[in-house]
């Protein structure tokens, strides 16, 4: 370290006085170093008072180049005394006291300024204007002051100014701010604040560093990183070796310490990439599972099903609006109490447009698809004109905003999170009804023979009209998780209808682990494909994807196995 | 056997046309709206009763197109049961390789002045002309194109789509996906084709003036010739054996396909002959329009050519006529003067005519109408009566 012995007495000026001596006088050096561990309080203070006052006046000088030298200078040090000097410079409340030429703080009260000693920080008289004249600054000058006070956050004694600063010099890598790293490094005590002071140094010894070792230290400090800005470091290095001429045993080290990062950098893009898959496909699931009941178990093509979604975001608007006075904003509750609103609201629409349109084209499919858009044309405009075609905000709860993030880049957004937790609740409750209810079982009975479910003795039309409600009420409930990420406005719906009949179509018909298989894969495949060809073409790819697939497999990842033949 | 390819292969065209009464009609409306609009416009005074304004001519000639655009549908869906959903896609490339023509006759007029470059790629900083663009400064190569490859990409999709037996809603969602993807590629600047914006600020055609009445009606006379050129050849295709076949697909496809027949073949041609015309119905509307942009292609706007057909009346070709100049007088009468009401009616058409006019408009006039016409509710009520149908 840096520190000799002097500048280590030179750091020692007030309470160490009578120590010194007694240091000086053992001669040890060690001795000194164990004293000043044990009496730190003052051990920041790089300049003695008198060094400070001088250092302080220099900053009159007429040359803003000798300023900017003066203004590293102090901040170089670290001393704590001298960031509200510059800081009052920046701000120009510094003066210069005609009577005594002594540099003051002066602040203005009312009309009389009041002078601050620069040293102890003590009130020290007051004066008009007229007997200080202001020291001044510029705009170059400014910038040093910032940089200077940035650095000066290294010693600030709040633990977050200083993790920023840390931040700031990493991104910066300013050689220059070594020095006063390494100090910052000698008094830090947090623990997780100075293994990031150690990275930073690292980052900067790589390029600044004197010796070999030196270097190589750093490469093994940096080695064991997983961040990009490391990889950036690693690989700015590696491309710079031949022209700064590094030693060939550095530049090997660092070439496989970036093969490393890389390594364990792709891991993770691949491991972020997966779980916005995962992500995105939660999404086309819930907006698909509806209509793998309606589409994949009647039969019924309903393009009116993302009407339906949006009606179960306009339910939740709705319910938030009403309860908007009763419960603070944020609050979960509106949202839980969406979740049933958002079914029922749906599946009755679900039912008044089975019993009044679809029941009637049976058997038709094609007639039923356009019956269906006719439907669905009539909501949106309904919708856009109840509530105007704006969008209409809802506000995310407490729990479903924030994030977890990685060093690494990856960040997990709470809401998908919830997102991707809710489809799967939904999913298996719709599994859980179709498996274990009666109502399930006269559904899959209908499905399967609807003249020998009716010789039995179930409802048909009955069961007909509630699995269509069900199939629209899941789309409500849908409607309710994408209102929390996307816009609610009356073309929400249509922002999802192709995407949730590829789902279907894909995963196959009458199948719900094929739609949920098929929700997933889609989105894991589209965002595996994004980082390489762009969102619009990784979504090209996929629907041309599909219509080869569906070539392949004209019924879907799992068709229904029979010996029906259509027409 | 025999009988039948007498009856209907062997009878001259001029004997089946004369026995197509709606047909007939069609085309006499044609051949007197040729001459009397175009005629009333640039020979009568504006002043006179009869005096046919420059945007009703632009507005009627628009309607031929969709009206050509709704026949194409009609041939496939009508008489073979194919319901395209994406048949605007090919609309669109009509459209667009007629919009790229007319982009390269701006020459050196455009606001970059660039004599080769449409302004678009100057804008995006484009040095060279991509090689697509090559040969659409000549009108025959862009006619041929806009041809071209609206057939060839329903040959390609046809061919995969049908030798798989991808039928019904499947084939109807496939194609909603073919256009939808052919809509965000388009959209991108990288495409080439002006991305967003699409290509538009044309200046003449064949060296006429857009602007001109005198085009304006040349370009409706097109629409009418070429509307009834193709109701002929689709009226061709239907009455000869081919058309039976494709009946027959429509009305029980495996049994034909029992029966020996390559019923993809048969689909592949109808339905490529259909994205033909298609095309040439996008040639056309461009110019009158004077723009073309990647929402032609939006799969909202194809479900609604599919309205068209219905509201006519499916399976009678010039019901789809009829019904593309219904339905779009109603959108302009009430995007004009009820927006607010637009979509409500036509969400109301679809569910109405789906359930109480299944023969459309033509269907519910006695002298156009087939014997076995019938309200739906009646084969409903027929089909719960014996509890026959499966959903």
């Amino acid at each position: 370290m840096r520190n000799d012995m002097f500048s280590v007495l030179r750091r020692s000026p007030f309470s160490l006085a009578k120590t010194r001596d007694v240091a000086l006088r053992l001669g040890a050096v060690i001795a000194c170093l164990a004293l000043l561990v044990i009496a730190t309080p003052n051990s920041a203070q790089a300049f003695s008072d008198e060094e400070l006052r001088n250092i302080a006046e220099q900053l009159n000088d007429k040359s803003a180049t000798k300023k900017v030298a003066v203004i590293e200078e102090m901040a170089a040090d670290g001393d704590p005394r001298v960031a509200p000097i510059l800081k009052a410079m920046l701000d120009g409340d510094l003066y210069v006291r005609d009577s005594d030429e002594h540099v003051v703080i002066a602040t203005k009260k009312g009309k009389v300024f009041t002078h601050i000693d620069i040293v102890s920080g003590e009130e020290v008289g007051e004066s008009s204007s007229k007997e200080l004249s202001k020291i001044k600054i510029n705009n170059r000058l400014r910038g040093a002051l910032r940089d200077a006070l940035a650095t000066l956050n290294l010693f600030s004694p709040d633990l977050n100014i200083r993790s920023a600063a840390v931040e700031q010099i990493m991104d910066a890598r300013d050689p220059a701010m070594l020095p006063l790293l390494l100090r910052a490094i000698d008094r830090e005590e947090d623990e997780t604040l100075l293994a990031r002071m150690e990275l930073a140094q690292a980052t900067m010894a790589l390029a600044a560093g004197e010796t070999t070792e030196e270097r190589l230290s750093a490469i093994d400090v940096l080695a064991s990183e997983t961040t990009p800005q490391i990889r950036a470091v690693l690989s700015q290095f590696v491309a710079s070796a031949e022209a700064e001429g590094y030693e060939p045993e550095v530049v090997a080290a660092a070439q496989d310490a970036l093969e490393s990062v890389e390594g364990r950098l792709s891991t993770w893009q691949t491991i972020g990439d997966v779980y916005r898959g995962i992500s995105l496909g939660s999404v086309l699931l819930l907006a698909a599972v509806g209509l793998a009941i309606t589409f994949g178990v009647m039969g019924v093509i309903n393009m009116a099903h993302g009407e339906m979604i949006m009606i179960g975001a306009y339910t939740t608007f709705m319910v938030q609006q009403a309860l908007g006075s009763i419960l603070p904003s944020g609050s979960a509750w509106s949202l839980v109490i969406s979740v049933p609103a958002a079914f029922l609201v749906a599946g009755a629409v679900g039912v008044v447009i089975e019993r009044s349109v679809i029941r009637f084209l049976y058997g038709r499919p094609l007639e039923t698809l356009l019956a269906t858009w006719g439907v669905s044309l009539v909501l949106q405009q309904a919708i856009r004109t109840i509530f105007g075609a704006t969008n209409q905000q809802v506000t995310a709860p407490d729990f479903m905003s924030g994030a977890i993030e990685f060093s690494t880049g990856l960040v997990l957004t709470y809401n998908r999170l919830w997102i991707i937790l809710f489809s799967i609740i939904v999913v298996a409750g719709i599994a859980a009804v179709l498996r274990y209810t009666a109502f399930g079982l006269q559904m899959r009975a209908v499905t399967q023979n609807r003249r020998m479910a009716g010789s039995v003795g179930i409802r048909t039309g009955y069961v007909d009209a509630l699995t269509f409600g069900l199939g629209s009420g899941i789309a409500g409930i849908a409607g309710v998780a994408l209102s929390q990420i996307s816009n609610v406005s009356p073309n929400l719906g249509q922002t999802y209808i192709i995407d949730s009949f590829m789902v279907v179509v894909f995963g196959g018909v009458g199948n719900l682990w094929g739609t949920v298989l098929g929700a997933f894969s889609l989105g894991i495949v589209n965002k595996f494909l994004e980082p390489m060809a762009g969102a619009v073409l990784a979504k090209i790819f996929v629907l041309i994807a599909l219509i080869l697939f569906i070539q392949k497999r004209p019924k879907g990842l799992f068709a229904l196995k029979g010996r029906a033949v259509e027409a | 056997m025999t009988d039948y390819r007498q009856k209907y292969q062997m009878t001259p065209v001029i004997g089946w046309l004369l026995k197509d009464r709606g047909g007939m009609i069609l085309l006499g409306i044609l051949i007197a709206a040729a001459i009397l609009v175009p005629a009333s416009n640039l020979l009568l005074p504006e002043s006179s009763a009869f005096h046919v304004p420059t945007w009703m001519v632009s507005l009627l000639g628009k309607y031929l197109c969709y009206a050509l655009l709704a026949l194409s549908v009609d041939l496939i869906w009508g008489f073979c049961g194919i319901l395209s959903l994406g048949h605007g896609a090919f609309f669109a490339l009509g459209g667009y390789a007629m919009g790229m023509y007319l982009m390269r006759q701006i020459g050196d007029r455009g606001v970059y002045g660039d004599p080769i470059l449409p302004d678009f790629m100057v804008f995006l900083n484009w040095q060279e002309l991509p090689w697509y663009w090559h040969g659409f400064d000549m009108f025959w190569f862009a006619i041929v194109m806009a041809m071209f490859v609206p057939g060839l990409l329903a040959f390609v999709f046809g061919f995969l789509a049908f030798r798989s037996r991808v039928t019904g809603v499947y084939l109807s969602i496939i194609t909603q996906a073919m256009t939808y993807a052919l809509l965000l590629a388009f959209f991108r600047n990288d495409m080439g084709f002006g991305g967003n914006n699409g290509l538009t600020d044309f200046k003449d055609l064949l060296g006429y003036s857009l602007q001109s009445d005198g085009t304006r009606a040349g370009l409706f006379v097109a629409s009418c010739v070429f509307l009834g050129i193709c109701y002929t050849v689709a009226r061709g295709i239907t009455q000869s054996r081919l058309g039976k076949v494709l009946i027959a697909i429509r009305d029980a496809e495996s049994r034909v396909r029992f029966t020996g027949y390559r019923v993809e073949y048969y689909k592949l041609f109808v339905f490529t002959v259909s994205a033909v015309m298609a095309g040439i119905a996008g040639a056309l509307y461009v110019p009158q329009v004077g723009i073309i942009n990647p929402g032609e292609f939006a799969p909202a706007l194809s479900i609604e050519i599919v309205i068209w057909v219905a509201v006519g009346g499916r399976g009678t070709l010039y019901g789809a006529v009829l019904g593309a100049f219904i339905v779009n007088y109603a959108k302009t009468f009430f995007t004009g003067a009820m927006p607010d009401f637009w979509l409500f009616f036509l969400g109301g058409l679809f569910i109405a005519v789906t359930l109480f006019l299944p023969k459309g408009v033509i269907g519910a006039v006695p002298a156009f109408g087939s014997a076995d016409r019938q309200s739906l509710f009646t084969t409903w009520r027929k089909r719960r009566a014996n509890e026959g149908g499966k959903a």
